[in-house]
């Protein structure tokens, strides 16, 4: 029954009485006072939608005016050394970033007249703010593509909110993170806690510096470069169990126990898979193994190691193991949300959450940007007309079409179980690591020919049919019958 | 964190145990991503596997029996829809036909074949949607949940039209159905019905032979024949074990022995089992909706004279029951020549699928405990009532 | 006995095979309306059909929602609705007799789970199931409890949300009123020839 309260005061329907009916109409008058509905008019289908065509693009095109506004601006202050070195960057776009900086660095030297050791700071500087502004933007620009590729493959939208195309959506995202309370449990080991999302992202960004974006532009060119990669991977382990145990959850301890797990395992075919390709070239240097995979057979086929018998397997080895060491989809058993929750994220919320997110996403690019590095050879285009796309341009491509395939694998497959992960990375992947290695080695002596491509074929393929064989004997083809009834 | 000696373990002691074993013990639930509601359960973990599990439900009882007991027939048929909210017409069925048995009330030809049309789209949308949530429950991020939701949502329009509403139909009545069939909804209908296996084709595409999939169901939640009849299972997931007990069958309720279907049998018991079952299934509820589209009869859809109100059915007792998707749905009702039912029981097939889920679980892993619990396919507003 | 069968090539091909699903799904989200049946909400908004429904609404006929109301206060949907959503006093006149018509009508929105029971109970055709969906305030009570002045709402807006219910609860109202206009005629007619033979 409605407002019993009230019915006290209110008359009764065989009491009533004159006297009564100022109190009657009081009661009336409190409650018909809030707010009335209007009725509606007749159903819009399918109005136009707020954020039109017409504004997007009036949007898009204020922003590209500013810009060459900026860049006239710019062009006519600046004084003529650099302008100088700017046409230059233009004319031989290939190198543009390194005749970039050289150019400033010599303005400096010159007109600022500072020291040989400052120069070498401000050039350490900006490679590092170049990268790092380079891949928070690309973090940025995924998370949005991330969301609006999965949405399409899950025939949604995907955001579409803020800004047109849902364009601001990761600022709006950010804004968040940033202002969001960040709880730390009671029971957490606060230190631990505090640490883990910081080793998490120091390494990813670490390894960002070795890898080859184009010719000449290697941030540190290291003779040990691939070995440095690993050994830095391997720390994220490190950070996950931290930010497992430091929680102080259940949840949060399991996702980090499967994590070790996980990882270690998933350490063992990577490196393998890797070690095919440096014996190949005898050299752990990502700029020496690039600039083997140059030049076309044929006139037109890349001599990348990915189109090679042991390169496409050895490839699909790293290219599985990377997801499982930037726990993607369908290895992300730390974070497991059907059944952990979160995972070793379930405490994490506001900047440290966002920290996490980003580690994550860039350990992913690195990776992706290992795997193009080792088989997709770098920054060479696939086909020699293609050559007059500068070289960093393909390499980034390259690794956006890797970032993307892992988001296209994770709409698409569930989840593995633990065990299976296990079994799969010890009784699968490592010996077909074992069997890359062997077809490199049969390949390097057989030379790329038809006697090449059988036996490393032979080597490669035989391996793979008897190790999964073990799947369909243990998870045999199913018929169903049907009632008598 | 607290790691405990299994003698601690639950409210309830059911505790036990070697005793030097350290042991996880792990509420999972009221609020956890996958427990499809309001579902609790209390796992005792040794690493990941699973050596103990104690289910807690009620969490979303609402005295649904003991409210029907206090109001008048018609009343309760709106509250049906609320058992399992997937399937409210199947509720309603059920509810109806023990009313009907109790009262003895004839049912129009045209109205049968209606409520045979509408069980069937329920089915579809049921086992629809629990391929998704299944997928879910693996971690598939809800493509196939989108997929599933994507295509249940002709069948929603289709309720919406029809009933006025998407998900509490609240539309048959006792002799008949509510209201006879807005224009242009059979052809409506037809079109979903024709468009349905394209969407079970990439469905199976999608699922069938994924190997991670494959993997993740196969031999996990594995229930022999025996023990699924002696714990009272009912509907697809006893049919996974190879138990031929299709209530439509073996009841031949209503008009079901017009329509030729078949009713497909698992062997294994197993997750991928109850998975198949219940793909096949929606064939064959293709196969009974397209007869029973093209042979509806026209007349009346209600029984012209039967009390809407006060409806007091004579002294006695009846107990009726449905193969509702989700298996053996049952009214026990108990008049005593009053406006109100003397007693008013349900028998929820989610309830009993899910006695099991301790015996399905032991051994496994903790991610199989989510599967399993998916593949029964419970809802909670039927398991707590 | 029909055997259902299933051929696996090669390890790995379930998976490219649901990537082609997926696939497919992606690309046909760009034109095909079927695969991407999401609706913006507040911008766009599919059409309702007739039937549906939301909350109940008093019809009146007329201009007048006062003396207009159908509604005779009989409570009957007051005891049927199986939520106990609605709640009636009848209105009285000066000398406290008890009217045929509500003094308050208040339907409990909070509670009500629109099943329409009291609209299909009515023997009147005074209260009808609205459609309109957007109910949400931020007040539990004074809001959230629709009184008799935002339930009535007249028969022209019943015609808009449900054309084809309120043409036939019209005619059907209209027989009836003509029906009991012939009887009532008849009785007078009676009547005239019984006063006539009296005399």
């Amino acid at each position: 029954m409605i407002r019993k309260a009230e019915d006290s005061e209110c008359p009764q329907p065989g009491t009533c009485s004159p006297a009564r009916a100022a109190v009657e109409d009081r009661c009336l008058a409190g409650i018909g006072s809030s707010r009335v509905y209007p009725a509606r008019r007749s159903l819009p289908q399918r109005e136009e939608s707020r954020l039109g065509g017409m504004r997007q693009g009036m949007l898009v095109g204020t922003v590209v005016l500013v810009l060459l506004a900026a860049a006239a601006v710019l062009y006519t202050i600046a004084p003529e050394s650099l302008t100088a070195v700017a046409w230059d960057a233009m004319r031989n776009p290939d190198q543009a970033p390194v005749l970039l900086k050289h150019g400033f660095l010599d303005y400096l030297a010159t007109a600022w007249g500072l020291s040989p050791t400052a120069i070498e700071h401000v050039s350490i500087q900006i490679t590092i703010s170049s990268l790092l502004a380079f891949f928070c933007l690309l973090f940025a620009l995924t998370s949005l593509v991330e969301r609006k590729v999965f949405a399409r493959i899950q025939n949604r939208y995907g955001p579409n909110r803020v800004g047109p195309w849902g364009l601001f959506q990761p600022i709006a995202d950010g804004i968040k993170m940033l202002t969001k309370e960040d709880i730390v449990p009671r029971n957490a080991d606060k230190v631990v806690h505090l640490l883990a999302p910081v080793v998490m992202l120091v390494p990813a960004l670490i390894v960002l510096a070795i890898l080859p974006y184009g010719p000449g532009m290697v941030p540190i060119e290291l003779e040990v470069g691939i070995l440095l990669f690993f050994a830095l991977g391997a720390v994220t382990e490190v950070a996950v169990f931290m930010a497992g145990w430091g929680s102080s959850n259940k949840y949060s301890l399991l996702g980090a126990m499967r994590a070790i797990a996980q990882m270690i395992s998933y350490e063992m075919p990577l490196i393998l898979a890797a070690i095919a390709v440096v014996m190949m070239t005898g050299s752990l240097s990502p700029v020496a193994i690039v600039e083997s995979q140059e030049g076309y057979s044929m006139g037109f086929v890349p001599d990348w190691f990915v189109l090679t018998p042991w390169g496409i397997v050895g490839f699909i080895i790293f290219f599985i193991a990377a997801q499982a060491e930037s726990n993607r989809s369908p290895f992300d058993l730390p974070e497991g949300e059907s059944e952990l929750v979160a995972g070793h994220l379930t405490e994490y919320s506001g900047f440290k959450y966002a920290v996490f997110f980003m580690a994550e996403y860039i350990g992913l690019f690195a990776i992706s940007g290992l795997a193009a590095t080792l088989f997709l050879g770098g920054w060479h285009a696939p086909l020699p007309v293609l050559d007059f796309i500068p070289g960093y341009v393909w390499f980034i491509v390259k690794l956006y079409a890797l970032v993307l395939l892992a988001i296209w694998i994770r709409g698409t497959v569930p989840r593995i179980r633990g065990d299976q992960l296990m079994g799969f990375a010890w009784k699968f992947m490592t010996p077909m690591g074992f069997a890359t290695i062997a077809a490199a080695a049969t390949w390097h002596y057989a030379g790329p020919g038809p006697v090449g491509w059988l036996i490393a074929g032979a080597l490669v393929l035989i391996p793979f049919l008897l190790l999964s064989r073990v799947f369909s004997t243990r998870y045999p083809v199913r018929t169903y019958r049907y009632s008598e009834r | 964190m607290r790691l405990v000696e299994p003698e601690g373990f639950g409210a309830n002691g059911v505790g036990g145990g070697d005793g030097d074993e350290r042991l996880l013990e792990l509420s999972m639930g009221p609020q956890h991503p996958s427990t499809h509601g309001v579902f609790r359960m209390n796992v005792v973990l040794d690493g990941e596997t699973v050596v103990r599990l104690q289910p807690v439900f009620g969490y979303l009882h609402r005295n649904h029996e003991k409210i029907a007991e206090s109001q008048s027939y018609l009343a309760s048929i709106p509250y049906t829809d609320r058992l399992d909210y997937f399937c409210s017409l199947s509720n309603n069925w059920a509810y109806v036909r023990a009313v009907e048995t109790l009262a003895g009330i004839p049912v129009p030809e045209r109205a049968e074949y209606i409520r045979v049309i509408l069980a069937e789209l329920t089915r579809l949308q049921n086992h629809t949607v629990f391929l998704g949530f299944l997928l879910g429950d693996m971690g598939g991020w809800g493509t196939a949940l989108m997929y599933a939701f994507r295509q249940r949502e002709e069948i929603l329009d289709l309720f919406e039209a029809l009933t006025g509403s998407r998900m509490m139909c609240n539309y048959m009545r006792f002799g008949g159905c509510r209201c006879e069939l807005p224009s242009g909804w059979m052809e409506q209908a037809r079109a979903v019905v024709a468009g349905y296996p394209a969407f079970l084709d990439e469905m199976e595409q999608l699922l069938v032979e994924n190997e991670i999939l494959v993997a993740r169901t196969q031999g996990v939640g594995v229930v022999s024949a025996e023990k699924a009849v002696n714990a009272g299972l009912t509907g697809p997931i006893l049919r996974a074990a190879g138990v031929d007990y299709d209530i439509r069958k073996v009841d031949r309720y209503g008009i079901y022995d017009r329509f030729s279907y078949r009713v497909p049998l698992g062997e294994h018991g197993d997750t991928y089992d109850r998975m198949m079952i219940r793909l096949l299934e929606m064939r064959e509820s293709l196969k009974i909706l397209q007869q029973a589209m093209a042979d509806l009869p026209e007349g009346p859809i209600l029984h012209s004279d039967v009390q809407v109100r006060n409806l007091c059915p004579p002294e006695g007792e009846a107990y009726c029951r449905v193969e509702a998707p989700k298996g053996e749905l049952g009214f026990y009702l108990i008049s005593d020549n009053t406006a109100r039912p003397y007693r008013y029981r349900i028998r929820p097939p989610s309830l009993i699928n899910l006695t099991l889920l301790e015996e399905m679980s032991l051994g496994m892993k903790i991610a199989d405990v989510m599967v399993i619990l998916g593949s029964i396919d419970i809802v909670l507003g039927e398991v707590d009532r | 006995m029909k055997l259902l069968k299933h051929i696996r090539f090669l390890p790995g091909s379930g998976i490219l095979k649901g990537m082609l699903v997926t696939a497919r799904n992606l690309i046909g989200s760009y034109y095909d309306p079927r695969r991407l049946r999401t609706v913006r909400y507040p911008e766009e908004r599919l059409p309702l059909p007739e039937n549906s429904r939301s909350v109940p609404f008093l019809v009146y006929d007329g201009d007048d929602a006062e003396t207009g109301l159908r509604c005779v206060a009989c409570h009957i949907c007051e005891t049927e609705c199986p939520a106990r959503a609605i709640h009636i006093v009848n209105a009285c006149d000066k000398r406290g007799k008890v009217l045929k018509r509500p003094h308050r009508f208040e339907i409990d929105i909070s509670a009500c789970m629109g099943c329409q029971i009291c609209s299909e109970v009515c023997p009147f055709d005074a209260i009808m199931m609205d459609n309109a969906y957007n109910h949400a305030a931020f007040e539990r009570f004074d809001s959230l409890t629709l009184t008799r002045e935002r339930l009535a709402k007249p028969n022209a807006y019943f015609h808009r949300i449900k054309p084809t219910e309120a043409a036939e609860i019209d005619s059907r109202l209209a027989a009836d009123r003509s029906r009991m206009e012939e009887r009532r005629r008849k009785k007078e007619a009676a009547n005239a020839t019984h006063n006539e033979s009296a005399r």
